[in-house]
């Protein structure tokens, strides 16, 4: 299931979920991204390749606006959700995070019980009425991140007693537990071994049917198995963006090729 | 994959310019000959430290623990009607008029003719000598007795009284014969007197609830004089320091760590933090003078005025600390809790806050127990006056009342000249270093309390 790439007449029936325009970001003076212009369409894995430093971590944190804990990082451009640029000056990034879920590199569930991380979403944005609710929203972020069967009785035990895997699938259950629309993946497997990559990907593929998922990767494996789109990026510029299928196998600038035949990067 | 190929060459003896891993070689013994060198410098200090800590304990407690134990003398009075109520009439205001000399007077008599009635010899010691085993705070305490209940006139009660400062010395071995001989205030033929009151069971050494709870008493009562009035001091200041440093020093601390922008301005504030940590106390008590004592007009010598000098000067010291605490929470638990839509605000107090409880709760104790051992800037305020009234309740502005501190007070009884005093105030000490015991165990207990959520 790995190997074959969802066929295309699929993603041309997916609508647009995020649409970049001239997004351009710069850490003090220095320029980290020139220029990108992108559609993300929903329902859809999209994957950002490129080498370290690229830029393609920092264009992911611009989508839910989490560079603006950076100090030094100032964007520009527009980057467009649903149609609503999101760099609008009345636009919360707290509520845009809501809409926008993220899951880090390294797994950082909170040091509390599985419970209250799954459920610390939902309380803060009050999308529960009652204590039965939150656990069915628990449950289910659980069910769907796959680690249920696994926690379900030891549900009030700390989530930094769970191994490595079972920690990033915990974050993505935290993560998916506010019902976003786009889920932001930075490198969530790069800490885990390959069995729980695995799963993590198998669950990737899943969370596709409910939410549009962009994903950033270095090994160019994993974007093959579970992306429909792929953006390669290079100096802090995209390069090429297109089907995965045919940046894999077609690439249409020499960089990229470079790059997946692994000759730079 | 050139070992392939050399797995298929026959092994040959090892070189022999290759060195044996059984002998070290010149380098390898030099950097061992360091690394213990190292340790044993490690080893040195920590016992250099430790046994001067145990000196300093050893003198503290050996002067000290003696001012827990107290000579009294117990021996039955018959209170005159006549003399201690000479109208009769039983009027508070009429028996105020009979001062402590009348009772005192009293009290002599009745001391010299107890004395005669058991037989015991009395030789070479004349009524006035025999007068002076009797602290001159006593006669006011049997006043204070009779003035709060008249209807034990003419009654006789055994009555227990304060030995003075030299007769309790002499009972805890401060004063001997020898010393005797050289001191003007008492000779040993009252000291032979003393030996038989004690065999007698007249004059006993006790302990010392008073020395705890009374208050400061004159140069010349030194057995009377006790920590009650600088212990109340000491716990208000206390208690008013936590209410204003902890939500001081933690607001600043979280705004300076997790709000503020780092620009010139904000980088002018922390080194003036650092600065402010580093000013020597006593500019704190000139400071909280000319402030909270000379403009504002709050009453000198207080616990309100010494605990506002106080919180300005651990508060550097606090925010330091919580800061560091702050900034020893991961950034991921901040990326997490931002990532799922949480406020600053909420990721400040749902995740970084509690981790950063127990180094908050150290650094707040230091800055306590350095609080609690102040002396100089208190002394600007007044808080080194002799205060002998105990200051009221907290709820009836007791923290407006004249008062002392603990170290305030070690201070001005050393500064006396009756040994006795020293002797109180090595006392004084242990209380104080029970006191930090206390806090300190109080926090452990609070750290340990927060860092158990995982």
């Amino acid at each position: 299931m790995y190997d074959a790439p969802t066929p295309e007449t699929r993603l041309t029936q997916n609508t647009l979920k995020i649409t970049a325009r001239g997004v351009q970001v710069y850490y003090g003076d220095k320029q980290a991204l020139k220029d990108v212009n992108v559609d993300i369409l929903d329902n859809t894995v999209t994957a950002f390749i490129g080498p370290s430093g690229c830029g393609k971590s920092t264009f992911l944190r611009c989508l839910n606006r989490m560079n603006d804990t950076v100090a030094s990082a100032r964007v520009e451009g527009e980057i467009m959700l649903d149609g609503e640029n999101i760099y609008d000056k009345r636009v919360d990034p707290v509520q845009l995070r809501a809409k926008v879920g993220m899951v880090f590199q390294k797994p950082n569930p909170f040091p509390k019980s599985i419970y209250d991380n799954v459920s610390y979403g939902p309380k803060i944005h009050g999308l529960t009425r009652s204590k039965a609710e939150l656990d069915q929203v628990v449950e289910d972020s659980l069910r769907k991140a796959a680690l249920w069967n696994e926690v379900k009785d030891r549900l009030n035990e700390a989530g930094t007693g769970l191994s490595g895997g079972q920690q990033q699938r915990l974050c993505i259950a935290r993560a998916i537990a506010t019902s976003p629309e786009v889920l932001l993946m930075d490198e969530p497997c790069s800490a885990l071994d390959p069995i729980a990559t695995a799963q993590v990907e198998e669950l990737i593929d899943e969370l596709r049917a409910s939410f549009s998922v962009v994903i950033v990767t270095h090994s160019m494996q994993q974007a093959a198995r579970v992306s429909q789109k792929t953006a390669f990026f290079h100096l802090g510029s995209l390069v090429e963006y297109g089907d995965t299928s045919h940046i894999f196998t077609n690439p249409s600038d020499p960089r990229t090729e470079s790059y997946i035949t692994g000759r730079i990067g | 994959m050139t070992d392939a190929t050399s797995a298929n060459v026959p092994t040959s003896a090892p070189a022999p310019h290759k060195s044996s891993l059984l002998t070290q070689t010149a380098l390898m013994k030099k950097r061992n000959a360091a690394e213990s060198r190292f340790k044993a410098y490690g080893i040195a200090a920590i016992t250099l430290s430790l046994s001067v800590l145990a000196i300093m304990l050893w003198t503290i407690f050996s002067d000290g623990v003696s001012a827990f134990k107290q000579a009294t003398f117990s021996f039955p009075v018959t209170l005159d009607a006549e003399k201690l109520d000479p109208r009769g009439n039983r009027e508070r205001d009429e028996m105020m008029r009979v001062t402590t000399i009348g009772y005192t007077n009293l009290l002599n008599q009745q001391l010299v003719a107890y004395l005669a009635d058991r037989g015991i010899s009395t030789e070479g010691v004349s009524d006035k000598d025999i007068a002076a085993f009797i602290s001159r705070d006593t006669p006011a305490r049997l006043r204070d007795m009779v003035l709060a209940n008249p209807d034990i006139l003419g009654q006789t009660i055994q009555f227990e009284g304060f030995a003075t400062g030299r007769i309790d010395g002499y009972l805890k071995g401060r004063v001997t014969r020898d010393t005797a001989e050289r001191d003007t205030n008492i000779s040993v033929a009252q000291l032979d007197l003393a030996d038989r009151m004690i065999s007698e069971g007249i004059l006993s050494a006790s302990f010392n609830w008073s020395f705890l709870t009374a208050p400061d008493a004159s140069d010349q009562r030194p057995e009377a004089a006790g920590l009650g009035v600088a212990l109340i001091g000491s716990a208000y200041m206390m208690f008013l320091v936590v209410i204003m440093v902890l939500p001081l020093g933690v607001a600043a601390s979280i705004y300076l760590e997790e709000f503020a922008p780092k620009n010139r301005w904000t980088d002018l504030i922390e080194v003036n933090i650092s600065n402010l940590a580093a000013v020597p106390s006593i500019v704190y008590g000139i400071l909280g003078l000319a402030i909270f004592i000379n403009f504002a007009k709050f009453p000198q010598s207080s616990p309100l005025v010494g605990a506002l000098v106080l919180t300005l000067m651990t508060l550097p010291t606090i925010i330091i600390a919580t800061r560091a605490a702050i900034r020893a929470v991961p950034p991921s638990i901040r990326d997490a809790a931002l990532g799922v839509g949480a406020s600053k605000m909420q990721t400040v107090f749902h995740h970084v806050l509690p981790l950063a409880a127990p180094g908050i709760l150290t650094g707040t104790i230091l800055g306590l127990a350095s609080a609690l051992g102040e002396t100089a800037p208190l002394l600007l305020i007044g808080m080194v006056a002799f205060v002998a009234n105990y200051p009221a309740g907290p709820l009836d502005g007791g923290m407006l009342d004249p008062a002392t501190a603990l170290p305030v007070q070690v201070y001005s009884w050393a500064s006396r000249s009756d040994p006795a005093f020293i002797e109180r105030s090595a006392g004084a000490i242990i209380v104080l270093l029970a006191f930090l015991v206390v806090m300190n165990i109080v926090a452990i207990l609070l750290r340990r309390k927060f860092e158990r959520r995982w």
